[in-house]
This record gives C-alpha cells, structure tokens and sequence, in this order.
C-alpha cells in the first residue's frame, strides 16, 4: 500500500503544535511507516504539493498570506485538520480583534518605535481586518483543539486518520488543553 | 353613586347635551395633537364665544376616530329640528385658519373642501366595539362616558349577577385575549377565580411594545372609563380587590388620562370603597414601565411592578396561580378589557354571534404602510385581509401592487397576496404562519424588499431581548448578522443554513415569547419568498431595489436556481 | 423550614425510560443527577434559587410541545422525561456554541482553563469548534477590589454570582445592567467592586462562578480552582431542617 502523504503547515500561531508534534518522539517513526511527509516548516520542501492525504494546519488566519496559504492548501489537500486552538478559535492572535488591525499597528509600528515609525509594505505580508478561524475561511475536515493539543492526542488522531477512520475528538482533548 | 344615580346622571347628562343644537368633537389625542389640535380647540372656544354661540353650541375635546393619517379630525354633530334631521358631519386635515368658517358653517352647509366622506369603506367596513365611545366621549370627562352608558355593566354586574355569572358570560362570549396569545379569557377569569389566596390582583397591559402599534394606547387615551370598567368587572369576578394599569412611561397623555378618570370615578363611587353601595371594593393605581418591549411579556411585567429587574421567568407557574407578590393574578391585555362591559351589557350570545370559526368579536388594527388609508381601524372577526387592505386601506398606491400583509409585529409573519382572501382568525393566521398578534397591520408592496424586513424585526428583537436567555440574547445578534450579509450581498447558501438552523435553535429553546417568537418573520419570508433571499446570495440582487449596493429588479427567470 | 412543613409526597416518573421515584418538591434536574442521569446545566446551583437561563436543562416531556428547563419545573407522579435525544443534543451544543461566541474566551491564557464548566460542557457535548461568528465584544476587566477581580471577557451571565450573594449572603453586591447582548454584571449600582459598600469579601460569588470570570487575584493561568461552596447544606445547617 502507497505511503499517505501528510503535510503540516504553519500560519499565525506560536509554533507550539509543532513543537508538541515532534514530542511524538519515537512514534514519529511509527508515523513515518504509514506516512510520508511531504511539505512542513519541519523539512525543506519550498512549494505545497499537488496532492496531500492529510494536512495539519497551525494558526489562525491573520495575513493576506495565510489567507492565500489556506485556499491553495485546502484546494490539495483531502483531509484538512484544524491542528491546534489558533486554527480552531483563533485563539490568542484573535485578542487584537478587540481593538482592531489599525491600533494593533500603530502600537508597534508607531508608539513603540525607536526610529523611523512607519508601517512596513514589503517583505511583511499585509494583516487582515480580523484574525480569523481557518474554518471561517475553508472548509475543515477534523478539529483537533488543545493549546497545544498533547503529543498523544496528535498521535492517536493520526492513527485513526491513518486507518481511514475518525478520530473521538472530545475523548482526547478540548478548548485551551 | 347607586345604578339609579348613575342613570338619572346619564339621563341628565343627555338632557344637558340635548340643549345644544351643535357639538363641535375635536380630537386631542396623540397623532391630532400632533398636528396641534389643541390649538384648534381652543379656537373653536374662542369663536364660538366671540360669536355669542356659548348656549346653542358645545366644544369638547375627544378621543381618536380612527384616520389619524388625515388629522386633526373634527366632527361636528347637529340636532334635528324643523327644518332638518339630525346630521353628524366630519371634517380632516382641520386647520386653525379653518375655524372660523366651520363655525359658520354650523345650521348650513358644510365647508367642502375639509369634509371627510364617512360613506367610505373605511368608515362603513369597520364594527366597532372596543371603540364604539371613542372620538365621542371626552376622555377627561367622566359625564361624556356616563352619558353613554358607562359603569351600568359594572353596577348590573355588582347588583344583578354572582362573580361565577360574570366568568360564565365572558366564557360564553367566545372572547379571547387581546394582547396577542389569544387565550380564552373566559377561561383565564374562572382560574383565577378559582385560585386560591389571600388576596388576588388584577392587571391591564398596556406595555403594547409592538413598532408601530397603537391600539391600546388610542383606547386609554380615547375611553380610559371603558378599561377601568372592565377591570373593575374582572375583579369582581375573580375576587381581587387591587388592580394596576400598566403603561409605558413613552405614553403620558394615557398615563394622565388615566390617573384622571380613576380620580373622578372614585370620587362618584364608581371605583374604590363600596363600590355603586355595594360590599365590592375595587382601587386601581397606574404603574409605569420605562418602555422595554419584554416589560410587556406578563412574567417580566409582574417583576416590573414588583420593583425588579424586567425580566421573564419560566412558567409554570403562570400569574393565575402565583403572580404580583406570589399572589393569584389576573392579566389581561387593554383591548380584552374594554370588550368586557359591552359583553356583561349585552350579553355573551350577542358578543359570540359576531365572528367567525373560534375567533368571536371585533378587533383592533392599526393599518400602516403602503395603502391609501391608514390608522386605526376595528373590525369583525373573519373579515378577510383583502377586505381590510383594499376596502378599508384603500388599496396600494397608484402604479404599484401588494406583496404582502405583515400582522403580529416581531412575533409575526408576512402573509403574501395570494392568502389575502383568508379570514382574520386567530387560527387561520398562525396556519399562514403568522399570528394575530396585538393587532400590528403593515401592507407591504414591491417596493418592500422580504429580507430587508426580516432583518428590522430581528433588528428590533435584538435591541430588545433582556438578556437573561443565552439563545435570544446572543441568538438574535447572530441571525441580524446574518441577514445583513444578506441584505448586503456577502452571503452564501452556507449562511442561510446557518440562519435556518439558528431560528429552529432560538425558537425551541429561548425562555419567553420574546425569543420564541424572534425568528417568526424570517420563517414566514423564507416559507413565502425564499427566492428574495435567493437573489440576494446568488444573484446579488435585490428584486425590490431596496438593498443599497445591490442591483435592483427582477431576477430573470432563466438565472433563478431552483 | 421545619420538616412538618415539607408535605412532600412519593412520586414515581420515568426518566428516559428507566422508572424513578421521588419527592414531589424536588425538581427533575435534582432527581435526575440524584440517579446518575447526566443533564448539562449552567445557570443551576444548588441551594440557590432556579432562574430557567440558560436553556441547557432543556429536556422533552411526554404530551408536552415545548421543551422544559429541568431545573424549573417540578416532578409529578406519571410524568415521562426524555434527558437525551438528537434534538436536544443539537440544541445543547448550539447554546454552549452561542455562548463561545458571545464574549471572548481564550481557554489557553485564562485562570480557570482546566477547572471551567463551560469548558467542560463543551467537551462533554462534543464541541469541538464553534461555527457561529465571534463577536468579540470590547469589555472590560474590573481589579480594583483587593482580593478578588471580575472579567467581563469570561462572563456568561448566568447569574449564579448575583444569587448567592443575595440569597446566601444578603448583601446584593450583584446586579445586571442593560438588555440583551449588552447585559453586563455590576456590583453597587454600576461603581467598581473595589468601591462596593456592601461586599462582605466572603468569596462567595468566586467560589460559585463556572467560568473564568470571577477569581482571586494571584492566581495565574489554569490556577483558580473553584471550591464550590455547599449552599443547600448550609441552608439546611442554618435552618436546622434535617430534609
Ligand atoms: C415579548 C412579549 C411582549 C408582550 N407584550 C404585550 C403587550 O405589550 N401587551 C399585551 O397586552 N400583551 C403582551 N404580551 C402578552 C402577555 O404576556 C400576556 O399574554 C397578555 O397580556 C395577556 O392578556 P390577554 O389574555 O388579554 O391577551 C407580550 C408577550 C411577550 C412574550
Ligand atoms: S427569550 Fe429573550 S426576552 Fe425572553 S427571557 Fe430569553 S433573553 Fe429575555
Ligand atoms: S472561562 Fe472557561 S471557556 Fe472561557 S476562556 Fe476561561 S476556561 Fe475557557
Ligand atoms: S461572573 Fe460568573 S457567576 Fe457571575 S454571571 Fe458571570 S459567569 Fe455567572
Ligand atoms: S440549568 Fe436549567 S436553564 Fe440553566
């Protein structure tokens, strides 16, 4: 049997799912029998695949960018979890929804400036009016909250995805866990 | 005052109008007054004293008759004698300037230009009960209602009837309540009567929070002796000796109609200590609420009364078992309660031979939006709504046609054109999938846009709500931000499920009427005109041309997905 | 309350077709966790008088049309309850959906992640995202008394707070101001909790608050631990009624 492709990618979060991902530890290699890692911040792969079986999605949708990511991604990808409480609620970076894009840039472009206060147009991709849920923006197939979800709970919902089943979310985990 | 006072008082009171050979009615209630006629009345006094008319012709200040839209209203009512008969003659859009012609006009002929054909459906298609004194009687003169037959059904009831006679009449009557629900009332009165406790209340709501209605605050303000004779009724059926009326505070001039007539009726014995000489006692005091729409709900109401924060508790148990204070209560709407002496006067045969199917009686409308007429209106039971729109609305305005009927405010639905010819029933209302409601009536046209509708009753349910359940409080934010996305063209079909699922969620589970009953209009224009929506998400297109930033007109058929 | 008083009578009902019986003054939430029969609630604590808010005890009653808040309505011989079905359950989770949305709660960094009943019920429930847009209302955190702070971000106004400070405590430091989704929990007429004339300090309304939103200062993340306060004991020591 053909090795199933997973990806893992990486939008407006603090990288902590990943890191709790590589606690997988030893059973990152049971993983690796079934699955073959094809795109992730973890390995050098420049550009998404055409074809993914599952991807795990960190962070949520705060950018031009990560809005231009997420189509391109859930257009590849058959199975598309929301890995984390940022991908799932938007967690912390949705806090600067309270008080707006424009405050969130005057405050750190502006007030807390040393020199030449100005809002950067290159390189930085521009913010979205609201950080957003990925599921507000595509369509998601499994929830996976947790902040960030154990590497346990990522290992069991990746062995029952693996095995073409759904996993009991709400046995292994929950908002803020 | 005795019933043989009170009928020699009325004796002597038509004796006293009869002197006159005229009687100028002006109309100071809220939409006239509006437009100043107090003004008007003053000025009628004025000339007809400039003019030496004080012994043959009488001025007085009286209640609504109905076409607010064409106010200030005057009437003027001649005597018969030699020469003539008797003649009532009405007159709309009375100025000040006008003054003095009308009064010259008195014994000839009538000033044209201001006269208002009563011989027109409006008048002639309306029944009127609870209205049958307003627009004739001087609500700040409890004579004028005396004079009319005011409190003889109460002293009839007192002296004649047994409390368990007075709940079998309204029983048989048919009548039911008039604050939306339509409850037989009958019914309500022998709980209540039958409850058991120390002391027992009774109370008027007269919160009427409906956008755009004005029954009850017309009657409090045209024929407060009629409510207060008909709560004095009720307490004596049921055992109360208390009552309130409570009012919005937004409605002053009913406020101060009220207080006034239960002062003049306490001083003639007609409320208070021994009522007519009788052993009944009955006081009634005026409570203000500070104009929640949810202070109307009778749970909240009794909370408001109670000093408490205005807010619904589950029921059971209802009012009738434990309501002001813990006490067995008895509430019912302004409209039910000015139904009830007519009843007790007439009898229940006469009241339930009106109507049709299990709705009995008359009621109230007020007629708004796009038709010719508008105002406040009354009508038998089972009249059809085509009757009321084009008959007595006078029918759209030139060039255009009518969509729809909406009855029942927020708690209602829009009942398209095509179910016009459908009786006003309780019943029959909420079959459409809508309700009678408190008595609410908007003709819609094609210039009226469904969605944009919906979203200004969950507009006004969302400003309203009281916060107290999770699903109306944050319920009704989420289907307005719905269907402004709608209205606004950013929706998808995804959005419209989610709005779908939301009505059935805040419908089966918010606490009150209030949240129960918010999703309401959106169903009935998803049930009747689901392709508006349908233009709007896929077409982004506002058939009505209403929805700014949309294109307007029709969708073509071709491009309608099914 | 003296135990003459209580004329309680025996009743037997089904609850979800398993015969029960009962007395006729307990409610069918208290009869049906007093058998084991799970039943989300939010707005009930026990000791404390039932207000019907926050829809999650909606059960389904034989020969009734409309759904009944378990906590407001009282048991009767014969009556015929259904705690679990589809529609309830959908139901349970669009409330408990409606009220992540409401305010703005981020499990991750609040005081009581790990020890909310909000939190909780949704686990419980199988919510494992919320699909109704966020609101995220701009509101505010009030730490200006000493030992203890409120954050509105949290609240979800089931009152559970204003009762026991009423009906346990008698002061009445709580109150709500406002309708509909901008209701908003206010101590002492609407001044700060820390100028309150009438708070005791008793902790009380801490101790009871399901979520996040009322807690000791001092505590950092995960780390307010609710000691859920026995009222119904407490009122049965202080009225001495042995029920
Ligand atoms: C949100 C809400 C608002 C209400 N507003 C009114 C009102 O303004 N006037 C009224 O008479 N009844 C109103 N009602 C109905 C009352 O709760 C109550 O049923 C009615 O006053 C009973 O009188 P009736 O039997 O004469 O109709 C309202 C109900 C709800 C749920
Ligand atoms: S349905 Fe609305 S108005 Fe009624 S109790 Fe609930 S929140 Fe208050
Ligand atoms: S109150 Fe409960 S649900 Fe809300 S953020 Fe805190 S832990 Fe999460
Ligand atoms: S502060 Fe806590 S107990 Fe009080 S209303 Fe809010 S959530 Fe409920
Ligand atoms: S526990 Fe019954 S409604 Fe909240």
């Amino acid at each position: 049997m053909a090795k199933a492709r997973i990806a893992t990618v990486w939008l407006d979060g603090c990288s902590g799912c990943h890191m709790s991902f590589l606690d997988l530890d030893e059973r990152l290699l049971a993983v690796a029998e079934q699955a073959e890692l094809v795109y992730s911040p973890l390995v050098d792969f420049k550009t998404f695949p055409d074809e993914v079986d599952v991807t795990l999605v960190e962070g949520a949708v705060a950018s031009e960018e990560d809005l231009h990511k997420i189509k391109k991604i859930r257009a590849h990808t058959k199975t598309l979890i929301a890995f984390g409480d940022c991908a799932v609620t938007a967690n912390v970076p949705s806090m600067r929804n309270l008080v707006g894009k424009k405050a969130v840039l005057q405050h750190a472009y502006f007030e807390l400036a040393t020199l030449d206060p100005q809002i950067p147009t290159l390189v930085v991709p521009p913010l979205l009016d609201r950080v957003r849920p990925v599921h507000d923006v595509v369509k998601v197939d499994v929830f996976l909250p947790g902040c960030p979800p154990s590497a346990d709970t990522i290992f069991a919902a990746l062995v029952e995805l693996l095995a073409g089943r759904m996993p009991d979310v709400p046995a292994l985990t929950r908002f803020g866990k | 005052m005795t019933p043989e006072e009170l009928t020699l008082a009325a004796e002597k009171e038509e004796n006293g109008s009869r002197a006159f050979e005229h009687i100028v009615g002006v109309c100071t209630s809220t939409a006239c007054l509006a437009s100043h006629s107090d003004k008007i009345k003053k000025e009628f006094d004025a000339q007809v004293k400039a003019k030496g008319l004080t012994k043959s012709v009488r001025v007085k200040a009286v209640g609504c008759c109905g076409l607010c839209a064409e106010g200030p209203m005057v009437y003027v009512e001649s005597q018969a004698d030699a020469e003539k008969a008797a003649e009532t003659r009405t007159y709309a859009h009375v100025s000040n300037e006008a003054v003095p012609a009308l009064v010259d006009s008195l014994g000839a002929a009538p000033v044209a230009d201001l006269a208002c054909d009563t011989a027109q459906p409006f008048f002639t298609r309306q029944h009127k009960i609870v209205l049958e004194h307003s627009g004739v009687v001087d609500p700040e003169r409890l004579e004028d209602s005396i004079q009319v037959g005011g409190y003889q059904a109460l002293l009839n009831a007192l002296t004649t009837m047994n409390p368990a006679d007075v709940v079998d009449t309204i029983m048989r009557s048919g009548l039911r309540g008039r604050g939306g629900g339509g409850f037989p009332t009958g019914l309500k009165w022998s709980t209540v009567a039958k409850a058991v406790g120390d002391r027992k209340y009774v109370i008027c709501n007269g919160d009427e929070g409906d956008p755009g209605a004005f029954m009850d605050r017309s009657v409090m303000e045209s024929d407060p002796h009629r409510v207060l004779e008909g709560m004095a009724i009720a307490g004596y059926a049921v055992g109360a000796t208390e009552g309130f009326v409570y009012v919005r505070a937004e409605y002053p001039l009913a406020v101060k109609r009220l207080k006034l007539a239960i002062k003049q009726a306490e001083r003639a014995g007609l409320l208070g200590a021994n009522i007519g000489g009788t052993h009944f006692s009955f006081k009634i005091d005026v409570r203000l609420g500070a104009g929640a729409f949810v202070c109307g709900e009778e749970t909240a109401l009794i909370a408001s009364i109670e000093g408490r924060r205005g807010s619904p508790r589950p029921r059971p148990p209802y009012p009738a078992a434990s309501g002001l204070w813990g006490f067995p209560t008895l509430i019912n709407n302004v409209e039910t309660f000015a139904n009830i002496a007519p009843i007790v006067k007439n009898g229940a045969e006469w009241y339930a031979a009106l109507g049709s199917g299990k709705s009995q009686g008359t009621k109230v409308f007020a007629l708004t939006g796009k038709v010719k007429n508008t105002g406040l209106i009354e009508v038998p039971m089972g009249i059809t709504l085509r009757e009321i729109v084009y008959d007595i609305g006078g029918g759209p305005f030139d060039g255009h046609t009518i969509k729809a009927v909406q009855t029942g405010g927020p708690s209602g639905g829009c009942i398209p054109e095509a179910y016009l010819d459908r009786p006003v029933e309780y019943e029959t209302l909420v079959q459409l999938g809508s309700i009678m409601g408190s008595g609410g009536l908007i003709a819609m046209d094609d210039t009226s846009c469904m969605v944009d509708v919906a979203r200004y009753f969950m507009e006004f349910c969302m400003t309203e709500s009281c916060g107290k359940c999770i699903p109306c409080r944050v319920g009704t934010v989420e289907m307005h931000a719905l269907l402004t996305k709608i209205c606004e063209g950013q929706a998808t079909m995804t959005d419209l499920e989610q709005l779908e699922e939301l009505c059935d969620v805040v419908r089966s589970t918010s606490l009150c009427g209030l949240g129960q009953t918010a999703p309401s209009p959106v169903i009935s224009t998803l049930r009747y005109f689901r392709e508006e929506y349908l233009a709007h998400i896929e077409h982004k297109t506002c058939p009505a041309g209403v929805c700014s930033g949309l294109k307007s007109g029709a969708v073509k058929a071709k491009e309608v997905v099914a | 309350m003296s135990p003459t008083m209580t004329e309680a009578t025996v009743v037997t009902l089904k609850i979800d077709d398993r015969e029960i019986s009962a007395r006729s003054d307990q409610t069918v939430l208290e009869v049906a966790w007093e058998n084991d029969v799970f039943v989300p609630a939010l707005c009930h604590y026990e000791g404390l008088g039932d207000v019907g808010a926050c829809r999650l005890c909606l059960v389904e009653i034989k020969g009734s049309p409309k759904l009944t808040p378990a906590c407001a309505i009282k048991v009767v011989q014969d009556m015929e309850v259904i705690t679990l079905s589809e529609r309830l359950q959908k139901y349970r989770r669009s409330i408990i959906e409606l009220l992540f949305a409401e305010r703005n709660h981020i499990c991750s960094v609040c005081v009581s992640n790990g020890h909310c009943e909000l939190q909780w019920l949704a686990q419980k429930l199988g919510v494992d995202h919320i699909r109704y847009p966020y609101l995220y209302p701009k509101v505010s955190v009030d730490a200006s008394h000493e030992r203890f702070a409120l954050d509105h971000n949290r609240c979800i106004l089931c009152a559970r707070c204003v009762r026991a400070c009423d009906e346990v405590e008698g002061a009445h430091v709580w109150d709500l101001l406002g309708r509909g989704v901008d209701t908003r929990l206010i101590s002492d007429l609407g001044t700060p909790w820390g100028e309150s004339e009438t708070c005791t300090t008793c902790g009380k309304c801490v101790h009871i608050c399901p979520t996040g939103a009322l807690f000791e200062k001092g505590k950092s993340v995960a780390e307010m631990v609710h000691a859920r306060p026995r009222f119904a004991a407490m009122a049965r020591v202080r009225n001495n009624s042995g029920r």
